[in-house]
């Protein structure tokens, strides 16, 4: 369970969270929505560390994010990052083996890069990829790679950032249903951003709507079309009109 | 209060500055607790060794080159005004391995390996590959700094090895073709003026250098802000600061090796 009580940030004078509540339950596939710039990806990389909140507090399973073997608490992390993130100067197979290749979790490079090849895959690539470099691939193709860096190492828990920005209709419903097959079958815990409502219905299991800086709703993905919340009822429809100021 | 406002700018000016220094220093501190700690990542060291050290062997040969061809004529042509021309052999060797193989070579470092560092670690702090490095439990410091950093003071030094060694062949190119030197007496002026010290000094300003060029370019990759506008500034800054650095750092050294 992934706990967010009371979260603000501030950048200078500009208040990204001023309070977020959040709740994720074990197992369960969380989407949050929002418009750009709202502070969805602060919230994961305060989740992570990657952030210093300035006050609240973030527990999983009960411990404190910040307390505790640092190492240990990451290896449980699996993350999808926006632009893939892929590390440009290491092959393909490297990149997915990233975490098997060194740390608490090194195996032998043999089986490092077995566990790549079959974790490449599990994301539709083939093992021809395995030795190409980042910049050789397609976007569609960087983001399953990173889809399978992300769950090289069986995390318990899943991030995805925005993981069908910048692709077309296709591939994006290609890596939709990819992550929910895997969240499915890993059992794991996931937690998606995202301004995609295709990804959202595909993806998630429950939905929060970030805006402000606050949570302004929360509830199961079958209740979204029927939240009556009207920041909601203005996003997923696309509209101008509404609480929601169309220039920000 | 109008009248004090330039006072107020220059104390802002100061107080950045200081700041600056004081983030720098404390990177440098973490950056050497790093390369003195495990785990050590022997691959990109090794990586790290390549770029800084092997490739850039023939910028700083032809930079030692030309130097010492050109500091045999000037002095030459300098020493004639008291009829001194004979000193040339030994005045390039000194000039060289103390001052111009160390500072000319660690120069040419910072313009080739400190903006290619800064560019890499900026580029890959923009597109969140350094964030991607912390989710996969991996020190950024520790895997991108501490090996640029070590590898960069061992391979400079070596540099101004080989630089003070091209440089010494420079003048005597010069000093044979151009100035009718004989060539074996040269060389053995040369050698017979030339002290340990003078070359080990040199050795130690390079290491010293190296270190520099290397913490520069890490540091303003890892502070570069957004955008290729921040990647190009981050790189700028990085090779004006490890440039000054290292004119600075060479005054210093020089204070304490050879004032009298």
């Amino acid at each position: 369970m992934i706990e967010l009580r009371g979260v603000t940030k501030a950048f200078g004078e500009t208040r990204v969270l001023r309070g977020v509540d959040l709740s994720v339950p074990r197992g369960t596939s969380m989407v949050v929505i929002g418009a750009s710039g709202t502070g969805k990806s602060v919230l994961l990389k305060c989740v992570l560390g990657l952030v210093a909140p300035d006050a609240g507090e973030i527990t999983v399973d009960g411990r404190d994010v910040r307390a505790g073997d640092r190492d240990a608490f990451l290896a449980r992390f699996g993350m999808l990052f926006q632009g893939a993130a892929l590390f440009d100067s290491l092959p393909v197979w490297q990149n997915v083996a990233f975490r098997l290749l060194r740390g608490a979790l090194k195996r032998p490079r043999a089986e490092a890069r077995e566990i790549a090849v079959e974790k490449l895959r599990r994301v539709g690539l083939s093992p021809d990829v395995a030795d190409a470099y980042p910049a050789e691939l397609s976007g569609g193709m960087q983001k399953r790679v990173g889809l399978a860096r992300a769950i090289a190492a069986d995390p318990e828990i899943i991030f995805f950032d925005e993981p069908t920005t910048g692709l077309d209709p296709i591939m994006a419903g290609v890596i939709d249903d990819l992550i929910r097959e895997i969240v499915t079958e890993m059992g794991a815990t996931a937690v998606a951003i995202t301004h995609d409502m295709g990804s959202v219905r595909q993806i998630a299991d429950r939905v929060a709507m970030l805006h402000d800086g606050v949570i302004k709703w929360t509830g199961p993905v079958d209740a979204l079309d029927a939240s009556g919340d009207p920041y909601v009822e203005q996003f997923i429809h696309g509209r101008a009109d509404g609480p929601i100021a169309a220039v920000r | 209060m109008r009248a004090l406002a330039p006072l107020g700018a220059l104390g802002r000016a100061v107080l950045r500055l200081l700041g600056e220094v004081g983030r720098v220093a404390l990177f440098a501190l973490a950056a050497v607790s790093h390369v003195l700690r495990p785990p050590f990542y022997a691959r990109e060291f090794a990586q790290a060794l390549v770029q800084i050290g092997w490739l850039s062997l023939p910028v700083v040969g032809l930079t030692a080159l030309f130097t010492g061809g050109a500091l045999a004529l000037q002095i030459y042509a300098g020493g004639a005004r008291f009829n001194a021309e004979a000193v040339v052999p030994q005045i390039v060797a000194i000039g060289i391995v103390r001052e111009l193989g160390p500072v000319l070579g660690g120069l040419m470092v910072a313009a080739r390996v400190a903006s290619s560092i800064a560019a890499e670690i900026g580029t890959m702090k923009v597109t969140e590959q350094i964030d991607a490095l912390v989710t996969l439990s991996t020190d950024p410091m520790k895997y991108l700094a501490a090996p640029r950093v070590l590898a960069a003071t061992l391979a400079v030094p070596v540099l101004v090895a080989v630089g003070d060694s091209v440089g010494v062949m420079g003048g005597w190119l010069v000093g044979v073709a151009r100035l009718d030197f004989n060539g074996a007496a040269y060389l053995e002026n040369t050698v017979n003026f030339l002290e340990t010290w003078d070359v080990a000094s040199g050795l130690v300003k390079g290491a010293a250098f190296g270190f520099i060029v290397a913490l520069m370019g890490c540091y303003h990759g890892m502070h570069s802000s957004r955008g290729a506008q921040g990647v190009g500034r981050a790189t700028k800054q990085a090779v004006v600061s490890a440039s000054v650095l290292i004119f600075a750092a060479n005054y210093i050294l020089t204070e304490v090796f050879f004032a009298a």
